[in-house]
């Protein structure tokens, strides 16, 4: 008897909150993985970032030391400056990506697979893409200076000089990174609204006037998501450098990720808190870039359920 | 439709595009086209210097022959494999669940949480290296395969629950007011009429994270080493130093590396392209 009203109340209060609790239950075990291997350790860096450490023995707190060193690091000003680079230029994947598409935005004969093979490099592995690039600017056979010799210019040995090997790298990046904002473009050019541009037609616009006035307005969700996914690329490269020059000559085409892997876990030592310290820089530059983000998810949130 | 089609426009550029097409692709794909010419030349022409020449012999079975079978290429392309499965496995039962939730429930901490996976998502991953690294060497898990999916789950759960929030917002809720009224508990909601519903989203997700996983390269190289855990991507490097400057075998190498994302990629074209591009169309 006492038994079955117990069984009866406690199911009666899961029926109750059956709504409130739900959620929770589904949630659990995708935000505890995620806390556990991604949300403490952003905060276990930050705090490591404030000793000095070589992942070995006892930690030892030197407060701002590490970013003191940083400030007199030209290691870390070239690492730096290289990122810009990187940001600024990656950008220019956006642009490459939409006119390829307006390029490919036609239907003839076979023009899905060409779409296809456009789209390829994104889908192969960065590391290869590093190998193969590193192959095309070879010195003694690249294709680039087979190519330039025509000319009779060169050779230039691209990675091997440091006033054009962050370019070099970057080129190799973009490319893959075009493809990937090609195909964002072309699925947005296929929502584009045809009266709108009968209309706009009607009125005598055409070409450029067109593309800027009506068509890029209306390409503004597919412009976001390019956007943030070349930003993150850029912020984040760091296979290709890896691949191609392992930051020479003399460390010329380092970034922040690669200098800070290189201070951590390379043969110049274990320095994990000189380490953190260079991650938790890029991750403020990062951060300026997910608040705008997240704020702009927020305001397109607000419109929905 | 912009640009004007073709079709309207005169016969002349018509021709002229028809004639482009080709060339532009060729242009486009000229490092790959490079290193496939590569990979089926005969030793013989890198030494007498014939790079860009015909091939002074077909050698495509000697090069991928020597690939699968001299050297340790077969175990990395085993390793990537048990590396990346279980990561889609993982990544699509746990996403699916966050995604159900964040997607069909109001509740104050809702967009919270959705927000701590985006940000999470959005995060440099060098931040967590040494971290993560630490954890992997304290759970037993460094140099293991286990240690990487794990890892690669609990980070690309943070895209995937975008992802699937995102979707699931979009279905109608109808369905699921209906299923309520009727009285169904919500967990069979979620596996009766949510995740049906879901196929096309997470099959789009799976090829995705499959490409993305296979060709992960910095945390192959932060918590593995050696031939007994590593992914192809990370094998590929010894696998050059051992073929150091024979450019034909490196050649077959790295396209055999590349290989299996692009077959997923023509294979499943449809939900690649729909994964990638979800959000593009407003």
């Amino acid at each position: 008897m006492s038994s079955s009203t117990k069984a009866t109340t406690k199911s009666s209060w899961y029926k109750r909150n059956e709504i409130a609790v739900t959620p929770w239950l589904f949630l659990a075990p995708g935000v505890i993985f995620f806390l556990f291997y991604v949300i403490f350790p952003i905060f276990q860096s930050i705090s490591v970032s404030f000793y000095e450490w070589d992942g070995l023995s006892d930690p030892e707190w030197i407060g701002l030391g590490n970013y003191e060193e940083l400030y007199w690091d030209d290691a870390f000003y070239v690492s730096l400056r290289n990122n810009l680079i990187w940001l600024v230029l990656y950008l220019l994947a956006i642009p490459a990506g939409l006119f390829i598409a307006l390029f490919l935005n036609q239907t003839v004969m076979g023009i899905r697979l060409y779409k296809s093979l456009f789209f390829f490099p994104f889908v192969i592995s960065q590391v290869v893409v590093g190998l193969v690039f590193t192959w095309f600017y070879d010195p003694t056979f690249g294709l680039l200076n087979e190519f330039i010799g025509i000319f009779g210019l060169g050779p230039i040995n691209v990675l091997g000089d440091e006033r054009y090997v962050t370019y070099g790298i970057i080129a190799a990046g973009i490319w893959p990174q075009t493809a990937y904002c090609m195909i964002l473009y072309l699925t947005g050019l296929n929502a584009v609204d045809p009266e709108q541009i009968e209309a706009a037609r009607l009125d005598g616009a055409k070409g450029w006037r067109m593309l800027w006035h009506v068509i890029v307005p209306q390409l503004k969700p597919a412009t976001f998501i390019a956007f943030v996914v070349t930003i993150i690329g850029a912020l984040r490269s760091f296979d290709l450098i890896s691949i191609m020059t392992n930051g020479g000559p003399f460390g010329e085409s380092r970034v922040l990720s690669f200098y800070m892997f290189e201070v951590a876990l390379s043969e110049y030592g274990f320095r994990m808190g000189y380490g953190a310290s260079i991650a938790v820089v890029l991750f403020l530059i990062m951060l300026f870039f997910i608040a705008y983000f997240l704020y702009s998810m927020y305001q397109d949130d607000k419109g929905g359920r | 439709m912009f640009p004007t089609p073709i079709e309207k426009s005169p016969r002349s550029w018509q021709l002229t595009y028809q004639a482009l097409l080709p060339v532009a692709l060729v242009m486009w794909l000229l490092p790959l086209i490079a290193v496939a010419l590569f990979s089926i030349k005969p030793d013989a022409d890198f030494t007498t210097g014939n790079y860009w020449g015909l091939p002074s012999s077909f050698n495509f079975v000697e090069n991928y022959g020597k690939v699968f079978f001299a050297s340790d290429m077969p175990r990395y392309l085993l390793n990537s494999v048990f590396i990346t499965v279980p990561t889609v496995v993982g990544c699509v039962i746990l996403s699916s669940m966050t995604g159900f939730a964040l997607g069909v429930y109001k509740f104050k901490a809702n967009l919270w949480v959705f927000f701590m996976f985006v940000a999470g998502n959005f995060v440099p991953f060098q931040i967590l290296m040494v971290p993560v690294r630490d954890l992997t060497l304290d759970l037993g898990l460094y140099n293991t395969k286990t240690g990487l999916v794990l890892f690669h789950i609990a980070f690309q759960t943070g895209f995937c629950t975008l992802f699937m929030r995102n979707f699931i917002r979009a279905l109608p809720f109808d369905l699921i007011e209906v299923a309520r009224v009727e009285g169904v508990a919500e967990w069979r909601i979620f596996w009766y009429v949510v995740l049906p519903l879901m196929k096309p989203a997470l099959a789009a997700m799976a090829v995705l994270i499959f490409t993305f996983i296979w060709n992960d390269f910095f945390w192959a190289i932060v918590l593995t080493q050696g031939a007994e855990s590593q992914p192809v991507t990370a094998g590929i490097t010894s696998f050059n130093a051992q073929y150091r400057a024979a450019y034909h075998l490196m050649s077959a190498g790295s396209i055999v590396a590349a290989l299996p994302p692009v077959a997923m990629f023509f294979l499943m074209q449809k939900h690649f392209i729909a994964g990638l591009t979800l959000g593009a169309v407003k």
